[in-house]
């Protein structure tokens, strides 16, 4: 099948481009750094189908950061048939920057110039073919996310495929002293065995690429280091900068001799909206608070408006349940088959699933925020205070991002370009609360702080965080020591965000949800009412069960810190499997009593032992996939050291708020 | 010469070079850092740093330590 590659800076809509194209639900987001993986999806167009490989933005072809070297090795290695480059025509000098690069690789390539309707809104005119004739390329306007044009840019695309050049390196015009220093490196290296381009690599050694010049190192040529000084630094004394300079500014005079009259901005000078409220947002003063504010007004309004959807689920599930089970009596189905339909499917999966509105408005509000470019002010104002923890301000970023859900909060982490700030980033994003852990709170809070039920909520997240942030700073100073780490990042224009991209965020997000309470919460649930129920003729649900006496095994573990009863004890275990399943296992234990989860919640705790049970909950060990995607982007050792130093962390903090509860004549 | 970190906000300058031993200097002049070019510095953060620069028609946050590398 033939490839297509999305290239292009980061925050430019290769991914809304690629969901359009492919028609999958990638997530977006109005940030610098949401895809940090390469994906792959179909394009079906006039009975053809084309393989399209969305990938993380890069600004140049000189690689820093872990997802920025998958961009890389994409274009250079992989050789795809086609390159669709995404300029963001708002931004479009920088943009280029990456596409003088590209054309330098002679590869197939058609220029997308995507956000057309915004740049043209904000009077910004390009004389489209002008542009093409300088570059060389065909040049396609669209807007990804009104998907306009796209079937241009298809057909300009197919056509490219059909006249397929043969990629062969043309460099720009550098000047004789950097072109003649390239030709010279060439001739040295013109024996080595590499996977790149040679005219390209030895221009990479005068920009001083390390990883290229260790791959130059390792198939031989040793002293490749001392022979590149040398010629860098003839260039210098010849020319006042040195070549990396030298290259990188001829590469922007390139550019501007490619823009001259046929980019036109009008209004240039006007301070924007944006650049108003940005004075406010990312104010000295205001900034930290403002951001505390913005956090506490989306739980407050995940509750105000969730609630009232839950209770509505959750009686709609309850009658659901109610005829399910009379339904089944009435066909004659077998009590064991009535039974595991009332205890495990709707009192334990479906206390799951009544969750599923509030989660959604949760991702609803957490994706207006993505969408609209607050994400990288958050870092911006967060960075300094993070500095003094020893940590990034692109840390925070991920920390946020673990909110929705820790997995793509670990693999967010890719985007730090310093290995001790990605391995703390990764350590401590699990103590950051997700959404999965959002029904148990929910459940709590419901049975017994319902004054503040925002309040409690927004503080368990604030303690999450700052347990995350303090275990950093222990990291820092411990387990990864003095590496030194920088932060340059893009602010993004402020969008108004897409209704279509938010709602599309969400649904994807809640299909998930509802796929995981099928094929995981669900089979587990069949598991655990067997064991519950086995040895048959044990009373149901006791503690006589096996399931019973596995949970009375462990409950003692639990009983410094509040809730060393054996029901406890198994929900935390079912909790590592997946965070939904405490309340599905609650709820199909406490169904036996016969009254509601809520009521028998109130009943088996205090209001001290569930608070301790809620931080527990927000700090305990990981659910498996998170600690599988530890493993993925770091080792199985980390993930271990994550498995147990979190159970750790949270059982002395449990203790603690539990035990100075009790001596404060709380209960 | 001074350093980028010394600019009042609100002031424009023009940028005279990079320091040449600084670690990021790539990142820089893949994000548009080029002798020659005009930088604002339009605010700066809580607690005073990092600091916002607009240059090229966007806008780029950096720490003053970064700053730092920057000649103008």
């Amino acid at each position: 099948m033939i490839n297509i590659g999305l290239v292009g800076n980061p925050n430019s809509g290769k991914s809304t481009l690629f969901n359009a194209l492919t028609k999958s639900r990638q997530h977006t987001g109005n940030w610098p750094g949401v895809t940090v993986e390469k994906k792959e999806g179909t394009l079906k167009h006039k009975n053809n189908s084309y393989n399209i490989i969305d990938l993380p933005g890069i600004y140049s072809l000189s690689a820093s950061s872990e997802d920025e070297f998958v961009a890389r090795d994409y274009i250079i290695k992989d050789n795809p048939e086609v390159i669709i480059n995404v300029i963001d025509a708002t931004n479009i000098e920088r943009n280029l920057y990456l596409t003088t690069q590209i054309l330098e690789l002679e590869q197939n390539v058609v220029v997308a110039l995507n956000m057309i309707d915004e740049a043209n809104a904000k009077g910004t005119r390009i004389d489209v073919k002008l542009l093409e004739q300088r570059l060389g390329v065909r040049v396609v306007c669209i807007s990804a996310l009104k998907e306009q044009n796209l079937d241009e840019l298809i057909e300009t695309v197919i056509k490219c495929v059909e006249n397929r050049k043969n990629s062969n390196v043309k460099l720009l015009d550098y000047g004789d002293e950097i072109l003649s220093g390239v030709n010279e490196l060439e001739s040295i290296i013109k024996n080595c065995k590499l996977d790149y381009p040679k005219k390209w690599v030895a221009l990479k050694l005068l920009e001083n690429d390390t990883y290229i010049e260790k791959c130059v190192q390792e198939c031989g040529v040793n002293n490749i280091k001392e022979i590149v000084l040398k010629i860098s630094n003839k260039i210098e004394e010849a020319l006042e900068f040195d070549s990396e300079i030298i290259i990188a500014d001829r590469r922007y005079v390139a550019i501007t001799n490619y823009t001259k009259d046929c980019v036109s901005k009008y209004n240039d000078e006007k301070a924007t909206f944006g650049d108003k409220l940005d004075k406010i947002i990312t104010n000295k003063y205001f900034g930290i608070p403002i951001f505390a504010v913005i956090m506490l007004i989306l739980y407050e309004l995940t509750f105000t408006i969730g609630a009232g959807l839950q209770e509505y689920a959750g009686w709609f599930i309850e009658s659901i349940g109610t005829k399910a089970s009379m339904y089944l009596e009435g066909i004659g189905a077998s009590d064991i088959v009535v039974r595991f339909v009332e205890g495990g499917v709707f009192a334990g999966v479906g206390a799951v699933l009544s969750f599923l509105p509030l989660v959604m408005v949760m991702y609803f509000l957490i994706g207006i925020l993505e969408d609209s470019g607050y994400m990288a002010r958050a870092a911006y104002v967060m960075d300094r205070l993070m500095r003094y923890l020893g940590l990034h301000g692109k840390t925070f970023v991920s920390m946020i991002i673990g909110v929705g859900c820790n997995v793509p909060g670990i693999m967010s982490a890719r985007t730090l370009e310093n290995k001790k700030d990605r391995m703390i980033a990764m350590l401590i994003n699990p103590f950051v609360s997700c959404g999965a852990r959002l029904p148990i709170y929910l459940v709590f809070i419901e049975a017994f702080f319902t004054k503040s039920k925002g309040l409690i909520l927004f503080s368990l997240y604030v303690i999450g965080i700052i347990v995350a942030l303090i275990m950093g700073k222990v990291f820092s100073k411990t387990l990864f020591k003095g590496e030194q780490s920088y932060f340059v990042m893009e602010l993004p224009k402020y969008r108004i965000p897409s209704i279509k991209n938010v709602t599309l965020l969400m649904l994807e997000k809640a299909g998930s949800f509802f796929k995981k309470a099928g094929v995981v919460i669900l089979p587990m649930m069949l598991v655990l009412w067997f064991l519950s129920n086995y040895p048959f003729g044990v009373e149901e649900y006791s503690q006589f069960s096996i399931l019973g006496r596995i949970g009375v095994f462990i409950a003692p573990l639990f009983k410094f810190v509040g809730f060393g009863t054996w029901q406890a004890a198994v929900s935390l275990f079912t909790g590592i499997i997946a965070k939904e399943s405490v309340v599905a296992t609650m709820g199909m234990l406490y169904a036996a009593d016969g009254i509601s989860l809520s009521a028998a919640i109130q009943f088996n705790f205090t209001p001290l032992s569930a608070m301790s049970f809620m931080i527990f909950i927000l700090l305990y060990t990981p659910c498996i996939v998170t600690l599988a995607t530890i493993k993925k982007e770091a080792n199985f050792k980390w993930a271990i050291f994550t498995a147990i130093y979190t159970f750790v962390v949270a059982w002395i903090c449990s203790a603690v708020i539990y035990n100075i509860g009790l001596i404060l004549g709380f209960n | 010469m001074r350093t980028l970190d010394l600019i009042q906000i609100g002031e424009s300058v023009s940028v005279k070079g990079i320091d040449k031993n600084s670690n990021i200097k790539r990142k820089l002049l893949e994000m548009g850092v080029t002798p020659g070019i005009e930088i604002t510095v339009e605010g700066c953060a809580p607690l005073g740093d990092p600091i916002n620069i607009s240059l090229r028609g966007y806008r780029l946050t950096l720490r003053k330590q970064e700053a730092h590398a920057i000649l103008v």
